[in-house]
């Protein structure tokens, strides 16, 4: 019988032939947890009896959810992140790193045919780079911390066939957005998601990281894409470790299979207060809003802040909207500064903040205040996500961000794309 | 080992930021996470619930985040446990590994009420509505997974096993 990615996946590390439903206990690759996780597994290793971590070079912690510290108790736990790390000698990516999601693929530890845990539910970017990376919480980062390995059942697999060409001015988080409204938040839970198909193919590794992070969105597991020359070619400029990449098989079995033609979509809104919540764009256009933001592991890549960029050349954001902007991280806030795209943006009226979670996740850097709208390129819109469960968001890609900053309303980037 | 308490009745979907918001992610001190648990959808929840409440939910309960500090403040409020249609993923799987007890099952999601009293049977995955005098079953777990709710969650799980047979 044939395998799906995610069962090539789970065989090679658990060292047997698995499908679908079973349960087994897998060799991890690399092990990741961000500060608003990695306190509560600090404490289970410890409780565990934990004394080192299986591979210092396979783990890292990262503060981005609350970085700089915005408060005493944060403070608190960043120390003891700060002293874990040091005492048992693994690396912490610190205070204006960027995000877990952008930094842990540019480390160049993780690629095709890695199997990787993180204490953060968007660990599933990875996917993009072909390998399967899930999100897990604190005690089973504990675990997957001292032993290297950690239970998995085998997921089943749904196989996304998306055809055609995208139309200008619609982009890889219009076509995951659309998904995500078509099979619901839950549509794919306990799953693994396969992205195949010529839309896929087209699109840069900054949009197919867009699409495997917001797999979870629908439920699932893992959102996985085949490597090919475009995954090596990025990787290079990070690593030159060879990686055995992971491709389905012909006759592996799907629990589902849905083709899509992409070429008539039009840009997307998920609508408060769910994700799933999807629209196309024309039925909430004029919708007033007050803050923009662009960044975040779904959204804060370099090409995400060149399409802002270009837009926004030369204008000025309206005078009743705070555009915040946040590169996923630093080494894309240093090629958006060479790019002159910092420049052009932060002249348009933008406010660029440390790169990092804060805005997306609520903690600091731009709370709404009780009635506003949000039009946001991150991925999740639930009641409260920004730090006030009064405020509305709106996500949408960075282009409609942009061009939404620029009117002061939800607008149309295909009324400003020549 | 039975849990018995009265219902409190939510919708679909709740996600992690509804159960514990983000912003209270600053302490890992289970009392304090408890007292914001469920505050942007009811602010006074945490002083309504008596100790072995049950929440009772429709599908995809704890979506979201892998914050385990949303299973550690439902567990330290008092809920005896939660019922729901379905949970998300990475949910389903931290509760078990704090010790807060799940069940998943359509039919009593359905039927109770907010308010029936409700008494739940662990080993047996049975769900008693003693108001309106109905069972419900649940769906079955893996034999490993019920006897980590039942030493409490998964380190205590692993040390008992290893005092027990000095190995895993």
């Amino acid at each position: 019988m044939g395998q799906t990615i995610i069962e090539k996946i789970l065989s090679s590390h658990s060292g047997q032939q698995v499908h679908a439903n079973e349960i087994v206990v897998a060799k991890v690759d690399f092990v990741m947890g961000q500060d608003g996780t990695s306190p509560l597994a600090i404490r289970a290793f410890e409780d565990m009896g934990g004394k080192e971590v299986f591979d210092r070079e396979k783990v890292a912690f990262v503060i981005d959810h609350s970085a700089p510290s915005p408060i005493e108790g944060v403070s608190a736990l960043h120390k003891l992140m700060r002293e874990f790390t040091r005492s048992k000698g693994f690396k912490m990516y610190d205070i204006g790193e960027g995000v877990c999601h952008q930094l842990i693929p540019e480390s160049g530890k993780v690629g095709p045919g890695s199997l990787v845990i993180g204490a953060d539910s968007h660990t599933c970017t990875y996917g993009a780079l072909n390998a399967f990376s899930t999100g897990v919480g604190s005690t089973d980062l504990a675990g997957g911390l001292i032993s290297g390995h950690l239970w998995f059942k085998v997921p089943e697999t749904i196989k996304f066939v998306l055809n055609g060409v995208l139309p200008k001015g619609v982009y890889a988080k219009d076509l995951i957005l659309y998904l995500i409204g078509d099979i619901t938040a839950d549509g794919a839970t306990y799953m693994s998601a396969e992205y195949t198909g010529e839309a896929v193919s087209a699109l840069s590794i900054e949009g197919r990281f867009t699409m495997s992070n917001m797999a979870i969105e629908m439920g699932a597991k893992a959102g996985l894409m085949e490597a090919d020359e475009k995954t090596f070619k990025w990787l290079s400029r990070y690593t030159d470790k060879v990686f055995t990449p992971a491709s389905a098989d012909p006759d592996a079995v799907y629990a589902q299979v849905r083709n899509y033609d992409v070429s008539k979509l039009e840009p997307q809104i998920a609508k408060p207060h769910r994700v799933d919540n999807v629209c196309p764009i024309s039925e909430v256009l004029g919708t007033p809003i007050q803050q923009a933001v662009l960044g975040t592991c779904t959204n804060g890549r370099i090409e995400d802040l060149r399409i802002a960029a270009e837009l926004l050349k030369g204008k000025r954001i309206h005078d009743d909207v705070r555009f915040i902007v946040a590169p996923a991280s630093k080494t894309i806030y240093l090629d958006a500064m060479n790019e002159g795209i910092i420049q052009t943006l932060v002249e348009a009226g933008a406010a660029v903040v440390t790169p990092g979670c804060g805005p997306c996740v609520g903690t600091h850097n731009g709370v709404p205040s009780d009635g506003e709208n949000v039009i946001s390129t991150a991925n999740r819109n639930f009641k409260g996500r920004m730090g006030n469960s009064n405020a509305s968001i709106y996500l949408a890609s960075p282009a409609t961000v942009a061009a939404s900053a620029l009117l002061g309303k939800i607008a149309d980037p295909r009324d400003f794309i020549r | 080992m039975n849990l018995k308490g009265n219902a409190w009745k939510f919708g679909n979907d709740i996600d992690t930021d509804v159960i514990i918001p983000a912003r209270y992610l600053n302490t890992s001190d289970p009392k304090e996470l408890a007292s914001h648990c469920m505050e942007d959808s009811d602010p006074d929840f945490s002083n309504k619930i008596s100790a072995g409440d049950v929440m009772v939910a429709g599908k995809n309960f704890g979506c979201g985040s892998s914050r385990e500090h949303a299973p550690i403040a439902i567990k330290e409020v008092g809920i005896s446990c939660v019922i729901a249609k379905t949970f998300a993923r990475i949910f389903y799987r931290n509760a078990f590994n704090i010790g807060l007890p799940i069940f998943e099952s359509s039919e009593a999601a359905e039927d109770i009420d907010e308010g029936d009293q409700v008494i739940v049977d662990i080993e047996l995955g049975e769900i008693r509505n003693v108001t309106k005098n109905r069972v419900y079953k649940a769906t079955q777990v893996p034999p490993f997974m019920q006897q980590i709710i039942s030493a409490g969650g998964l380190i205590n799980y692993v040390s008992e096993r290893v005092k027990k047979d000095g190995n895993l």
